[in-house]
């Protein structure tokens, strides 16, 4: 993975001494609230319900495990003993100190970790595909391009203050797994009919209160233009886009007034004038790229014969390969899902303990580095088929085992009205109750592949809207209700969920989801999937099943 | 009133005046209607001339007219309207104007680095008060990643 030089870690050291400096004058009342508020934003700080919150940046979901012990420390010294991964690939705490901040960034800063533009109208973080690198299936690995858009972002003097926040991801294959259509720019990696890899770029994707699909501005883009392409959009973005209203302002609502051609011919306008200037030299693709070389695979991993062996005999570890991991393109390899979903557990929370011994186990089992993934899981992804059940009972004693990667209680689910000051509404509890009431693994098996998304407000950060079963808390008059919806999708095949109905009280939403999957189990033909059902059939009969008896 | 100039702290020569203000000897600063309305009566004014401009202003068609300043003022009516960022590093880079450009505004000491890569020269500070410890802020960073104004090589060709 990439490693910082002199340039980097300066970079982040300056940052911990201006983020304390800061820090310093708001509380001797030197700065306001109004204006320390961004610049706390800007270092991934959130004042919530109970206490600050503070986001830390995973870049395109890349740890090593040195980062994950220290993670860990920081977590157990100025938190609660533990955090909470979120569908950008990032983590949080939800009890810092304010005025431990800067330590806590100064901690992170001697492991290359950093909370910069973790949140605040500015480029975020920039998300990937958690098996970059080790998919057969990929045009080219995106983690190079990911780490050169992540350094172009930091700290960009003329987008510091944008209109509303900026979201890139950046994958390298035809799956999509970074839900690359609903971010402000997605950037897929293809081949041109020459054959020669460049970029296809949508811009103007989005969740929150209006989920836009995002739609193409250029079909194919040279590597070496990558940044004064980018550079284009934000600066059209940020002359253009809307201040008058902070729910319009988004791209994807700059997009949609414009339209899609008169943004394209801003922006190819814009970038004619500033290719040249930013193009990016080989020297440094280079440089970047060496930090992602394929690592030394054994050649004869595949030959060993106790993984089978241990598939026939363990139906328990059986049921895990098949469900928590993923084919590699090395043979004799396999990705491995550590599942942040086990019953009863907040998705995505994970405590110290475990991430010390997730820390050892990457070492131990995967050439000592851990991806955080959209759906608030973590993955080693580099581990030898011969490793797979030893790795299995470590994880399996540590409760990071649960087979249920990509099925109904695989929940993506955001922190709610249990700590998130925008919250409307609990979301966690009733997660936790779906993940009870259907956590049967025959069941779950039997319904294959449904993505619950469950978010407590309008902003949507569990990305409801592209949720298979998209579930969204709403407020009336004091009380917590929740606004069903189906067959929404933030992969490949990317669409916005329909609504089912009227809102839902607290009480009914096991319940309607359990209407939901018997609706399914009763309809579908065959082993067709969930989606595919609802797509085949619309939303009517499940409709019916619900509101049926009122 | 003080300044910050080129990184020092100043006394300000500009008088910016209202659309509704009589001319007054030495250095005026006009909004861009003022301009437009008047500039044949403006280019014989004694004094240097200077153009304030917002975001909202359409920077493109005041830029055959550019070499009748000596000082573009940009407006920042909240700290966090970052359009003007936007005009500063177009004002130096593509329209090759060298003289004075300078913040005004909610101009506070935490965005003055931003505000100077972008090419902003001179900041009216929204609170003077503490003008002489928002000297630092430009040293907050020793590099950075991106070309900027101050240094229009970005840090990936000189690696």
């Amino acid at each position: 993975m990439y490693q910082y030089d002199k340039y980097d870690q300066t970079m982040v050291e300056q940052r911990v001494e201006q983020f304390r400096d800061q820090t310093r004058r708001f509380l001797a009342g030197e700065l306001t609230e109004e204006q320390f508020r961004p610049l706390r934003l800007m270092n991934g700080l959130y004042i919530q319900i109970h206490a600050p919150m503070l986001r830390v940046a995973i870049p395109y979901g890349l740890m090593s495990s040195k980062q994950v012990r220290k993670i860990a420390e920081v977590a157990r010294r100025y938190d609660k003993g533990f955090v909470h991964f979120t569908t950008r690939q990032n983590f949080q705490m939800n009890w810092p100190k304010l005025e431990d901040v800067p330590d806590i960034l100064a901690e992170l800063a001697t492991v290359q970790m950093h909370a910069i533009q973790s949140s605040g109208n500015c480029i975020r973080n920039t998300t990937s595909d958690q098996f970059a690198g080790i998919n057969a299936n990929e045009i080219e690995d995106p983690r190079p391009w990911a780490e050169i858009i992540r350094q172009w972002s930091t700290f960009h003097p003329e987008f510091a203050y944008l209109p509303r926040k900026f979201k890139i991801a950046v994958i390298g294959s035809e799956e999509d797994r970074a839900a690359t259509k609903l971010h402000d720019i997605g950037l897929h990696l293809v081949k041109n009919h020459e054959g020669e890899v460049g970029f296809e770029v949508l811009v103007g994707g989005g969740l929150g209160r209006t989920p836009i699909i995002g739609q193409q501005i250029r079909p194919f883009l040279e590597k070496k233009d990558l940044l004064s392409y980018l550079e284009a959009i934000l600066r059209v973005y940020n002359r253009l886009g809307r201040r008058d209203n902070k729910y319009k302002a988004r791209i994807k609502i700059t997009v949609r007034e414009h339209g899609i051609n008169h943004i394209r011919e801003l922006v190819e306008a814009e970038w004619v004038q500033i290719r040249d200037q930013l193009e990016l030299n080989q020297k440094e693709i280079d440089r970047v790229k060496a930090f992602f070389t394929e690592p030394e695979y054994e050649a004869d991993a595949a030959a060993d014969e106790s993984y089978e062996k241990a598939l026939t005999e363990d139906k328990a570890f059986a049921r895990w390969a098949k469900q928590n991991t993923f084919a590699h393109k090395q043979a004799g390899y396999r990705a491995v899902y550590v599942s942040l979903k086990a019953p009863g557990i907040a998705p995505g929370d994970v405590t110290s303990e475990q991430l010390e011994v997730i820390a050892e186990l990457a070492e131990e089992f995967s050439l000592g580095e851990v991806r955080s993934t959209h759906t608030q899981n973590l993955v080693f992804a580099d581990v030898k088929q011969a490793d797979l059940y030893a790795l299995w009972l470590r994880l399996e004693a540590d409760n990071l085992a649960t087979p249920n990667i990509n099925t109904l209680t695989d929940i993506i689910c955001c922190p709610g009205l249990d700590y998130c000051g925008l919250a409307n509404a609990k979301s966690i509890p009733l997660s936790k109750q779906i993940a009870e009431r259907f956590g049967d693994l025959d069941y779950l098996y039997d319904l294959g592949d449904i993505k619950i998304k469950f978010s407590g407000c309008m902003n949507g950060c569990a990305h409801q809207s592209v949720g298979h079963i998209g579930i969204l808390g709403v407020d009336k008059k004091g009380e917590e209700w929740y606004q069903f919806t189906l067959g929404g999708s933030s992969e490949a095949d990317a669409s916005l969920g329909e609504r089912l109905g009227k809102a839902i009280p607290k009480e009914e939403v096991v319940d309607t989801v359990g209407h939901l999957l018997d609706a399914y189990v009763d309809l579908r033909h065959d082993d067709e999937s969930f989606l595919a059902t609802v797509r085949r059939l619309g939303i009517d009969p499940f409709k019916e099943r619900v509101y049926a008896d009122n | 009133m003080q300044i910050i100039k080129d990184r020092e702290i100043v006394e300000d020569n500009w008088t910016h005046l209202d659309d509704d203000a009589d001319l007054v000897a030495g250095n005026i600063t006009v909004s861009l209607a003022r301009w437009q309305e008047r500039h044949e009566t403006l280019v014989k004014h004694e004094g240097e001339l200077g153009l304030r401009l917002s975001g909202d202003d359409p920077l493109e068609e005041v830029v055959p007219d550019l070499i009748h300043f000596s000082l573009i003022v940009l407006v920042f009516p909240a700290f966090t309207d970052g359009r003007c960022y936007s005009f500063a590093r177009l004002l130096r880079e593509r329209y090759s104007f060298n003289a004075e450009i300078r913040a005004q505004g909610d101009v506070l000491h935490d965005q003055l680095f931003y505000m100077s890569q972008c090419g902003i020269n001179s900041f009216e500070l929204a609170n003077p008060n503490r003008i002489d410890k928002a000297l630092t802020a430009f040293d907050d960073f020793s590099e950075s990643y991106q070309a900027t104004v101050l240094r229009p090589e970005p840090l990936y060709r000189r690696r």
